[in-house]
Order: C-alpha cells, then structure tokens, then sequence
C-alpha cells in the first residue's frame, strides 16, 4: 500500500534546508512558494530518506483568484507518495519555473498546461501548444474561457 | 570526391498505416538512420476536459469510454473509482467483483490489439492480428452480452454497475477461461522463438530503466525496463488484494520484452479471471447514491493500473452537480515521452516497431 506521507513533517525537512519556502503545509499536502518550487523539487528527488523518483501526475487548476499547479509525486523505491503544489497569482502572465531537468515526465504535461492553461515554464526546453495549433486565442482550459 | 550529404526531414503521418490514429511523427534521417523525432499530436483533440467541466459527474461516465476506446472499460473503472473517492461512496462486494471481472477481460482484449497490431506493424500482415481477434472477439461477445455494446460501454456507474450479469453470462465466461491458456499457448508457439520476430525485436528501441522512471513510463513500458511496479500490488484498490498472481517484469527493456511482457500479463489476468468467478458473491450492484452526485468540497487524485499503464483522475468539486476541474493523467502520452530516446541511432523501419511496442491509442493522448 503506497502511503502518503505527512505533509507537515516533510514541510519541515524542507524548511531546515530552505527556511521560508513554504506556505501552507498541512497532513495531504504541503503548498510551496513558486520562487522556491525548483529547489524544493530537487530536494524531493534526491534527498535520502524521501527519493521521489517518479512525477505520476501534473495537473494545473484555474481558482479564478490563482492557478494551482498541482505535482503528485511518488517513489518507487519506498512506495510513498506527497502532493506537492504551487501557486501562481498573475493572471496576465503566469510564470513558474520547470521541473523537466528533474523529471523528464513534466515534458509533455507542461507543454499542455502552456497549451490549455498559458502558464510559462522557464527552462523547459521545447515549450510550444501540445494539442492546438500556433496562433489559437487564448488558453480553454481557464474557468472564463467561453 | 567524398559525396556532400545533410540530415532531411521526414513527415510520417497523420495519416499513416502504422500510427493507428491520427499522429505525426517529425523525424529527421540521416539516410535512413533516425537522427531526432518529435512527435506532433493534437489531431483528435475534442477538449474532453473542458466539456467535462459542463456535465453532471454521472454524464461524464460515457466520455471517459471515448478516450482509451481499446480500454474503455478500465477509463470508466479509473472515473469511479475517483469520483467515489471524492464522494466517499461504499461500493457493495457484487459490484466490485463484477468491476474486476470485466476490467481483466478489458486487459486482455486490449494487450490481444497491441500485441497484434504490433506484430502487424512488423510485417506479419494481418495473420497474427486475426488469431489475436478471434479471442477478443469473444471477450467483446461478453461485453455485449453484458451491456450491448462492443467497444464504448458506459458500464460502470458511480457506486456500482449498472446491470447485472445476464443467466448466460457465467457459462460463456467460464468457457473462455478454460480455452484461453490454451490460446495463449498458441501464440507462444507460433511467435515467441520466431526468427523474424526475434531478429527484428531483440536489442532494438532499449529504454533502460533508469530513464524509464525518469520519463514516467508505466505499465508493460517500465516493467519491462525492469521495474517490478503494479498498481494493484503497490497501491492496491478495489479488491486486487484478494487475489493471487505475479507481476511479470524483464530486464532488457526492447521491443522484444515489451511485446513479452504483454503476453505473461494476459496468463496472469486469466488467473485472476478464474478466481474471481470462483469467489463472485450474490448481492446488490449499486450502492444507494443519489441522481445529481455533489461530492464535498475537495480534490482527489486516484490512480489505477489500466492495460496501458497508470491512469489517474484529478477531480476537483466544489460541492456543485459538476466536477470544477476532471484532468485525465494520460498514460499513454506519458509513455511516448521516451520515444526520442528509444528511436534515435535506428533504421527508420525501427521506428515503427519501437512505435509499435509502446502500444498507444491517440483518443487519449489527444483527449
């Protein structure tokens, strides 16, 4: 059975390493500050005791206020699993930082946020529309796209 | 005089026999070595998600059929499963069983189609695809039976099934278990120690298993990287607890265990198959839940192993009759991640087996 870790105890693992980088934490899911969010990935992935080697899901959601984009990470090694999440306040031009280097998983996944959701991935290396063509109007998957 | 040569670009597809949907590969040779492909997707996209976020959580059940259309009855499996998840629904034994039952017939009918297919795509036109068929002919007979559909069956429901087995149904079940080692056999005979097959598959399109967890391959992709990683051993759901079988892994991660790997999982599923006719308790379908679901405020991910590898679900409610966000985790959209990898330094003829073996279906990746 693939257990979920505590949110709140790794919020303090990671706040040992990188004090203030975390926003929220609570038992399901820790919420990550955007400027932190690669550090603290890459502290996921190869810290000893957490090893989260595989990024099972990425997913973005629109709260009209904020997106959230929400990393559910596991790993394969101890069978654990943590929801990982950061937000993303401008709505003009949302920007977070990509975790391709770390996971090569979040390739295609955030190619389709940037298609549905336009929120901009700075490092990945191919970030282009995944299922619409260049030149669509705007991004569907958002709450007020009609 | 040395002769001047450059790389060219190559377009295979949309339409092309070996891409079993509309997808395009990008592909830059050299000669006819495969220098770079990037694949180019997005010609079957009808916005799945979006229109879900429209529908009541029970409208949404005949969507999911449309994606996976080889597993139709596993996509339906994985929405339920989340939606009753989120809506903290207690599915009666019956059902569960039941849910069992035709998602193991769903994995085998759907390993037969890329078994055969890829075997197709090798060149053995069409012969081995017509014994693959002739089995998942009769699994699709059972289907019918059961809902009167073949391919898109809208069979699950949110806390149950929507029908009961039909008198005839068992009998024919239990026919088809009994023939179906001997099937299996069959294929062994005819494919396993081919010299075509062998020469063809072997050492061709690795995907080591390091990369293979990188890319977040699943199902028959990663474990036959070498990964031992079943959901339903890992992270057991429904009832697959209860049941005895091994999880067949190989260590090469060539086209060759790829197409292996497929066919140990269909003895496995058969032996599940046996044992949960043997178990199927009476009692009720459904649970009791009412017409408009409207689950609490909250989010779910839940994940199953479907035929393809790990599907998942993020559902969002915000206590409406819609799910405020439905993201499908596209297994095999993941899986093509690595496909640059596999194909680079192959023939371009390799391509299409590497393509062929990681076994996709373009209604889900393009949704």
């Amino acid at each position: 059975m693939t257990v979920c870790l505590n949110g709140e105890e790794v919020a303090k693992k990671i706040g040992d390493a990188f004090p203030n980088s975390i926003d929220i934490a609570d038992k399901a899911t820790i919420i990550a500050k955007s400027e932190y969010l690669y550090q603290i990935a890459e502290f996921l992935k190869n810290n000893s005791d957490l090893k989260f080697d595989y990024l099972a899901n990425q997913v973005a959601v629109d709260y009209m206020d904020y997106f959230e984009v929400v990393y559910n990470l596991v790993s394969l090694e101890y069978n654990h699993s943590l929801t990982l999440k950061v937000r993303c306040n401008d709505r003009e031009n949302p920007t977070l930082p990509s975790v391709v280097s770390l996971w090569r998983t979040a390739d295609y996944q955030e190619r389709e946020i940037y298609d549905l959701m336009g929120i901009t991935f700075t490092g990945h290396p191919n970030l282009k529309r995944l299922f619409l063509w260049e030149g669509f109007p705007g991004h569907p998957q958002r709450r007020d796209y009609l | 005089m040395a002769i001047k040569t450059e790389p060219f670009i190559l377009n295979m597809g949309p339409q092309h026999p070996s891409t079993h949907g509309v997808f395009r590969m990008r592909v830059t040779l050299d000669g006819e070595v495969i220098v770079d492909v990037e694949p180019v997707i997005g010609y079957l996209h009808r916005g799945i998600e979006k229109l879900a976020e429209g529908r009541t959580y029970t409208q949404n059940i005949p969507l999911t059929d449309r994606m996976d259309y080889l597993a139709s009855m596993t996509n339906n499996q994985a929405y339920v499963t989340a939606v009753e998840k989120l809506a903290g629904i207690q599915v009666p034994e019956r059902a569960e069983y039941l849910r069992i039952i035709m998602a193991e017939l769903m994995r085998i009918a759907s390993h037969l189609m890329g078994v055969g297919f890829f075997l197709n795509d090798l060149g053995a036109l069409m012969t081995p695809v017509l014994y693959m068929w002739r089995e998942r002919e009769k699994i699709l007979d059972l289907f019918d039976m059961l809902c009167g559909q073949r391919l898109t069956y809208n069979y699950m429901r949110i806390g149950g099934v929507s029908h009961d087995i039909p008198e005839e149904f068992l009998s024919a079940l239990k026919r088809f278990i009994a023939e179906m080692p001997g099937f299996t056999d069959e294929y062994d005979q005819l494919l396993a120690e081919n010299e075509i097959l062998l020469v063809r598959t072997k050492g061709v399109g690795i995907l080591p298993k390091d990369l293979a967890i990188n890319t977040g391959a699943s199902g028959p992709v990663l474990r036959a990287s070498g990964v031992k990683w079943d959901i339903r051993r890992a992270d057991p759901y429904s009832i697959y607890d209860r049941f005895d079988f091994d999880i067949p892994t190989a260590d090469s991660g060539d086209c060759y265990d790829r197409y292996w790997i497929k066919i140990q999982e269909i003895r496995q599923s058969t032996r599940i198959l046996e044992q949960a006719v043997a178990q199927l308790p009476e009692g009720d379908i459904c649970a009791d839940v009412p017409q408009l679901i409207r689950p609490p405020v909250g989010e779910v991910y839940s994940r199953i192993e479907a035929p393809k590898g790990e599907l998942g679900y993020y559902l969002v409610s915000d206590n409406s009759i819609a799910p405020y966000r439905f993201h499908v985790r596209p297994t095999e959209l993941i899986n093509l991640t690595a496909l640059r990898d596999m194909s680079i330094g192959w023939k371009i003829a390799d391509l299409i087996i590497i393509f062929g073996s990681i076994d996709v279906c373009l209604g889900e990746i393009d949704r």
